[in-house]
Order: C-alpha cells, then structure tokens, then sequence
C-alpha cells in the first residue's frame, strides 16, 4: 500500500455529532491518525442517528460508521480527573485537537487553549461550533437543521409562488463547513512547519456557510436586493428545470444556455419546428415563454425514461441529469466505475456500504479502509501503543473508571 | 510594502502560488486558498472570464467589470490574460508552471491534455506541482465527457430528489451549491496533496468530482435506503425519515423558524424549556407539561401524538414572530434557529460582534462593497483581510514584463496576435 498523503499527523479528536466528525473524516481518509475522544457513560450521542442496524442497537448506527470511518475510538470519563490525565497525555501526544462542543466545554474541562499550550506549546487547536467563540450569540444550541435556516440556506429554497419554503433535505452547513475546516487545519501544520508555531482556530459553521452565498450577500450590500426563491430556473438559461418523466416519481434536469444547445434540444425532442418559433428563437424569447415551453418539453419528457432523456440530449451535448434517488445512486454506472462506494464489514453491523470522498489522488490513495469504531474500540491500543501508558498504569486507569 | 511583507510572513500559505485556471465550477477553490495567503493568479482568456457576464450586477449595470458573481468569488486574486489554445500562450503558461506551487482547472476533462498541458506534461516542467482538475463527474468513467450545470449535479447527487414538496418536482438551492461544496472539496484534496510534498517534494493530479462531493448533503438517505428499503421521500415543511411526518419548519406570527423536535436525551432539555416557556405565556396545555421527554422516542412515537404536539407548538410560535421567537431561544438554549432571509442575515449582531463583515474599495468604481470575511478566525492571523477581485489582465504587465521579462515589443505582438 503507498503511502497516504496525511500519514504521521496525530489528531486528538472530540468532535461529535456530524459538522466535526465530516471534518476529521477527511483527515482520516487522507491518512492522518485520528483518536476520537468518547464518553462511554454520557449520552452516546451520534451513534444512535438513524438508522440503527443490526444488533448494535442504538450503540452503532450505519450513519455513525459512515461518518467515523477509518478513525480510532477512545472512551474516556473526563469527569474522573484520571480520565483528564489519559486526555493530557492524548494531547501531549497530538498534533491537533480539535473539538466542537458547545463553547465554554474545554475549558470547564480545563482544556482551554491556554492550558493546551501549556501541554504541548505548538498544538493546533481547531474549535468548530455554531455561531462562533466569541460573540452575544457563542453559546446558542444548535445544530446543522436550524443552522441552515439560521444561515439563509432554507429560506432560498423552493418556490417563489408558496409562502414558505422548503428546507433543503439533511443539515446543510454540517457539509458546507467540514472541507473549509479540514484545509485550514492543513494549512496551519504547513504554517507550524515554516514557523514552529501552532494556533487556535476558531470556526463559526455560520461564516463559514455564508462564504458560499457571497454573491447575494453582496447583492444586498450593493443593490439592496434581498433574494428570494426561484425554484429551478435560472437567469443564464432557459429552458433551465426539471421536467417529469416516465415512470412513478421519475424526473429529469435540462438546462440550456446557449442556441446551439436550443438547436440540439428541438432535435432530440423530434421536434425542429421549434427551433425557429418566434416564440422560441432567441433567448430572451424563450425566456419569455418559458413556461409554455417547459410544457412543450414535458409532453416530450413524459414519454421518456428519465435515462434515456439524460442520455439522448448529453450526446447531442445538452446537460441533462437524472434527479436520482438513492437506489439510482448506488447502481449508477459512473459511481461504479469510479468506485465510490465501498462496502466494509462491521463487527456488529455486518457489511455496510460506505460513502467515499468525491476525489482521487493519483499518488496517494484516499480510500475509505476501516468502518466506524466501536465505542471504546481502541481504548487499549490507543494507551498503550499510542500513549506508552504501561499494563499496570492501564489497570490502574480502568479500575479508577477513567477509561468508561 | 508593509503589509505585503506582513501577509508573507503571516498567511498560512503565503508562499506560496497559484494558477487558476478555472471557470464558475472551481471559483471558491482558488478564493480560499487566496484568504489563507497563497499568490491566486487567474488566467483568464484574452475576452475575459465567461462568469464577468452572470448577475447579479453592481447597480444593476450588466458591464464586465461589475458582475457581483465574479466580484464575489475571485477578491483576493490576481488576474493575467492568455489564450491557451495558442502556442505562445502554451509556452508563457509552461513558464509560469516552473515557479507556481498549484494549477487548479475545470476544463473538460482531456482538454489540457489536448493541448500538451496535461499533469504528465506539467509534472515534467515542474515534479512538485499539484495539478487539480474539478469536473461534473470527474475525469473518468462513462460519464465523464457530459455537458454541466449546477442543476444537474445537484440532481445527480441525490439532494435534489429528496428537497423539495410532494406535490411538486424536485428543487434545487436557489443560490446553487453544487460548483461551491465541489470546490470545497477541490481545496481539502489539494490540500492534502500539498501535505504529502512537504515529506517528499513530489507532485500530483488531483481528480475532483462536483457530484460525488455533493452525494454527502443526502445525509443517511443511502444508509436507509441500504438498511430499510426505504426511498426517502420529498417532505416539504416535513422530513419523512420514518415514513411518517416530522415537522421541521414551523410558521410563526412573520415567516418560519427551524425546530428540530427531537425525542429521548436529545431533545428532553430543549422540549422542557419550550413548555416552561410556554407554560409562562398560559399555552401549555396540562398534556404537554407532563409529558415525559426523556422516554419519547420519535422514531416509535404514533402519529397522532406526534400531530397533537406539533399543533399545539404551532399555536404558541404563531404568537411571536422569528426573532422574537430566536432570541428567547437563545436565552433559553432551546435548539431552534430563524429562517433568515439575506437582509437578516446582514443585520445580525452576532456577525457585527465577531468584525465578521470587511469593506472593499473598488476604486474604478469609486465605491465599497461589503464582503463576508475570513471563512475562519486564526489566533496566528493566518487568513487574509478581503482585497477586491481583479480587472481583466490587471497583472499582465507584473508577470508578463516584469517577472517573466517579456520586452514591450514581444507584448506588442502577443496582443496583437490575441494570446493577451
């Protein structure tokens, strides 16, 4: 096996919940050793997000593995204060903590960033958390389902005809926030390499959300244009939507920018009439009429399997998409050619299908290797091959109940 | 001088540099590695990047310069011109490969390679460079050669078919998402590859699919799928998760507010606070005040209970309006947050509190804009103040005489030959 591109970085890991473990989980599919930090006597939280499988019960969801993939599990009770030690040593040991608990949480610990340093003087401290450190609003609770309307993302979602709109599916910031937090996690190691100086880094997954809506946010700075909904149109294309095809719950995404793709549009459809309809021959004409010609093309679409419609106008060089669902997903020929999926075996969960990254590296693979630990999984391993705590010290942990 | 040689010292990438070679699908990859210090060079073609034309424009005024998408996505770069399908343009380009540390592209996978600008052409030039390549599919596979959008990623990734009302098709963000988390994912790959050639001194090609970084947003959609045979379903104002409805946008008095209803230890202290709260305002009816939060368990809980607690919390949100309804939450740590709108969004203290927003001066515009800050706060000062996004070619003659050492003469033809 070559080496991985983030081999020898040591995470101490706290995260919990989804927007910190998606973050540490790049790390650890790129190679870094990531120990995750858990409390085997506290709430269990993420482990038990739906759906549950297998006779793990609630202590092993299939979703926790997919979000903890190739990482180590630790469980340690910080409220014994042996437990704080075992959590000391991690963190002489690491080359980055990182955490996002609500904030205030490592420092009632004694882990605020001042005493890290004490520890460990070039450690990179990585905070993520809703709103901030700092600020009238840091110690909201929160997670990525109201984060995402708190962050405009529901609100500019849906229809501009209905009076509400319609949350996008999941928690959305939990997925604009990890990449954002994984590089500058990379870019303050190539800072302590140059300088010898770790940091603290303080996520708010509310600014970072926002960086993906910079154009309306400047917009209303500029214009004070406020946006709002448009469904699926778009203001670069027409026809731009998604249009129902054969089938139960079956659609397809056409979008057309230009005449050329018009022209190959009307072709596909047999229909080479329209090409030159006044109605429909320039761009601001087919804007204009767009739903008339959204209508035109569901007569066609209708007719169709959303496949054949995707392949027919992507030869002619249309951008087509099916809108698939997660049956299409797992059995759609380029994810499979491009093994995105890859199927491990769970102690408990037996084989479970694992969700990959959406890139390669052609000199240092990325792969997803080990499903979610156990909780506590690594607990041994990680004292005594990790931490060079000895079997009698190791004994003496467990039996003060800091290791639970 | 004084506060580039700040910046040199300072940013976490600062010495770094990049060729940005890509459109509207990997704009925020090279934005970001801009915020943390690297040199972000765009080289545009001689008529200008295609996104200068998309809206929204500054003032309304449809003019290359003013496009607000652009503005937004490329501040902190620097901008050069150069026709890269001609042979001198080749050549300056493999110049410039020499000494820059990353080129990130979202060409039509294959279309570097065409041109000899390809990673094993570029690799060749310069072992350390990273060559990131963001495209729809990636740049394998028997999709790989198919036309894009934002909407057809986002559809492909599974998100879209699970967004959206039932009795509606699927919906799409309609700020798109697709080309951004694409990008996100652009910058943690090339990050991680810059890793790597810190130990080794090697290079590598970076192949990034838009779709595959977007099938995460469908959260545990393919676990259920997987575990129960279930395709999730489009909710609207509801998730369907169990096959049931579970309310996660609440109308109140002015708009909507998001509130997770969560049962067992989850949601026990937040379901508390809101009954007290409630209880305070004479809305709690006695059911509610004795029900048992920490033995609810949502994913058992029948229907009708479930109904008969979302009605009643209707009722009492109905009664204040968003920010009424977020600031006691707030003070209550009761989990529910606003459906902001952008001006909420613009106003928030929280933001103002945390110096979030940074003023740009545009000179050519005699104006300032207000740009969204640092995408995180660094105790080193590791990230970059906003600088405004380039003119086109606005650093030709930088890189073009003064760095490349060019002669006026030779840039003379090279204009008039449309390379620049």
């Amino acid at each position: 096996m070559s080496q991985k591109a983030l081999e020898g970085v040591k995470i101490a890991d706290f995260t919990w919940a989804a927007a910190g473990p998606l973050t540490m989980s790049y790390m650890a599919h790129c190679g870094a050793t990531v120990v995750k930090i858990e409390s085997g006597t506290r709430s269990i939280g993420a482990r038990t997000f739906p759906p549950p499988g297998g006779e793990a019960g609630m202590i092993s969801s299939i979703m926790f593995s997919n979000d903890n993939s190739d990482k180590l599990s630790i469980t340690i009770n910080m409220k014994e204060p042996k437990g704080v030690e075992v959590a000391k040593k991690l963190i002489e040991w690491a080359d980055v903590v990182a955490e996002n608990f609500r904030p205030g949480t490592m420092e009632k610990w004694g882990l605020g960033y001042e005493e890290l340093k004490e520890i460990n003087p070039s450690i990179i401290m990585f905070r993520s958390s809703a709103r901030g450190q700092t600020g009238p609003d840091a110690h909201v609770a929160e997670n990525g389902i109201t984060l995402q309307s708190q962050t405009g993302f529901t609100y500019l979602t849906g229809w501009p005809d209905m009076d509400y709109p319609t949350p996008p599916w999941g928690a959305f910031t939990d997925l604009t926030a990890p990449a954002l937090g994984a590089v500058m996690l990379i870019g303050a190691l190539d800072y302590r390499a140059r300088t010898g100086k770790g940091q603290c880094l303080d996520l708010s997954q509310f600014e970072a959300g926002l960086q993906y809506l910079a154009p309306a946010l400047l917009d209303y700075d500029v214009n004070k244009k406020c946006a709002g909904r448009i469904g699926n149109s778009s203001s670069c294309g027409v026809p731009h939507g998604v249009y129902q095809c054969s089938g139960d719950d079956r659609w397809c995404t056409i979008a057309v920018f230009n005449d050329t793709e018009w022209r190959a549009l009307c072709n596909v459809m047999k229909k080479p009439e329209l090409i030159e309809d006044q109605r429909f021959a320039t761009a601001v004409s087919r804007k204009k009429n767009e739903q008339e010609l959204d209508n035109l093309i569901s007569d066609w679409t209708m007719k169709h399997a959303a496949e054949e419609v995707m392949t027919r106008l992507q030869e002619q060089g249309v951008s087509s998409g099916v809108v698939e669902n997660s049956y299409d997903i797992m059995n759609d020929p380029q994810i499979k050619d491009r093994k995105f999926f890859k199927q491990l075996e769970h102690k408990k969960l037996g084989a479970v299908t694992h969700h990959g990254v959406g890139f390669t590296l052609s000199k240092t693979p990325c792969e997803v290797q080990t499903p979610g630990p156990l909780l506590g999984q690594h607990t041994e391993y990680v004292c005594k091959e990790l931490l060079g705590i000895d079997e009698e010290e190791f004994r003496e942990l467990a039996d003060a109940g800091a290791l639970e | 001088m004084d506060s580039k040689q700040h910046d040199r010292n300072t940013g976490a990438l600062s010495p770094y540099r990049v060729l940005d070679l890509t459109d509207e699908k990997g704009f925020l990859c090279g934005r970001m590695l801009a915020v943390m210090g690297a040199e972000v060079i765009k080289v545009e073609p001689p008529c200008g990047d295609r996104a200068r034309a998309f809206p929204p424009f500054y003032k309304d005024d449809p003019h290359p310069e003013k496009s607000l998408y652009y503005l937004a996505y490329n501040a902190n770069k620097k901008s050069i011109t150069l026709d890269i399908e001609s042979r001198d343009g080749q050549d300056i380009l493999k110049r410039l490969v020499k000494t820059a540390d990353f080129l990130v592209e979202s060409f039509k996978p294959g279309y570097m390679d065409e041109l000899g600008l390809g990673y094993a052409d570029l690799s060749r030039i310069n072992p350390g460079i990273i060559m990131t390549s963001i495209s729809p599919f990636g740049q394998t596979g028997p999709y790989h050669d198919y036309n894009s959008s934002e909407l057809m990623c986002a559809a492909m990734s599974g998100h879209m078919f699970i967004t959206g009302d039932p009795d509606r098709p699927p919906v799409h963000i309609s700020i798109p998402q697709a080309y951004s988390l694409g990008s996100a994912e652009a910058l943690i790959a090339t990050m991680a590859a810059h890793y790597y050639r810190r130990q080794t001194g090697e290079g590598q090609h970076v192949d990034v699919s838009i779709r595959e970084a977007m099938i995460k947003t469908t959260v545990n959609t393919i676990p259920m799928w997987e575990n129960k045979g279930m395709i999730t379903e489009r909710g609207g104002q509801f998730w369907m998760l169990r096959g049931e409805k579970q309310r996660v946008l609440w109308p109140c008095k002015d708009g909507a507010v998001s509130f997770g209803m969560h049962g067992g230890g989850f949601g026990a202290k937040t379901n508390r606070e809101l009954v007290k709260w409630m209880d305070s305002e004479g809305m709690a009816s006695d059911y509610l005040k004795n029900m048992d939060w920490e033995n609810l368990d949502m994913e058992t809980a029948p229907q009708d209970l479930y109904d008969e607690l979302s009605d009643s919390i209707i009722r009492f949100f109905r009664t204040h309006t968003k920010m009424e309804l977020s600031r006691e939450a707030l003070a209550r740590g009761i989990m529910l947050a606003p459906v902001q709108t952008i001006a909420d969004i613009s106003g928030s203290q929280q933001l103002e509190a945390r110096v979030f927003w940074e003023d740009v001066e545009y000179p050519r515009l005699k104006d300032t804009i207000k740009y969204p800050g640092a995408f995180i706060k660094s105790s080193e000062s590791s990230c970059r103040r906003t600088a405004p996004a380039p003119y086109k070619g606005q650093h030709n003659e930088d890189i073009y005489i003064r760095e490349l050492g060019i002669t006026g003469e030779d840039l003379v033809i090279l204009k008039g030959a449309g390379v620049i």
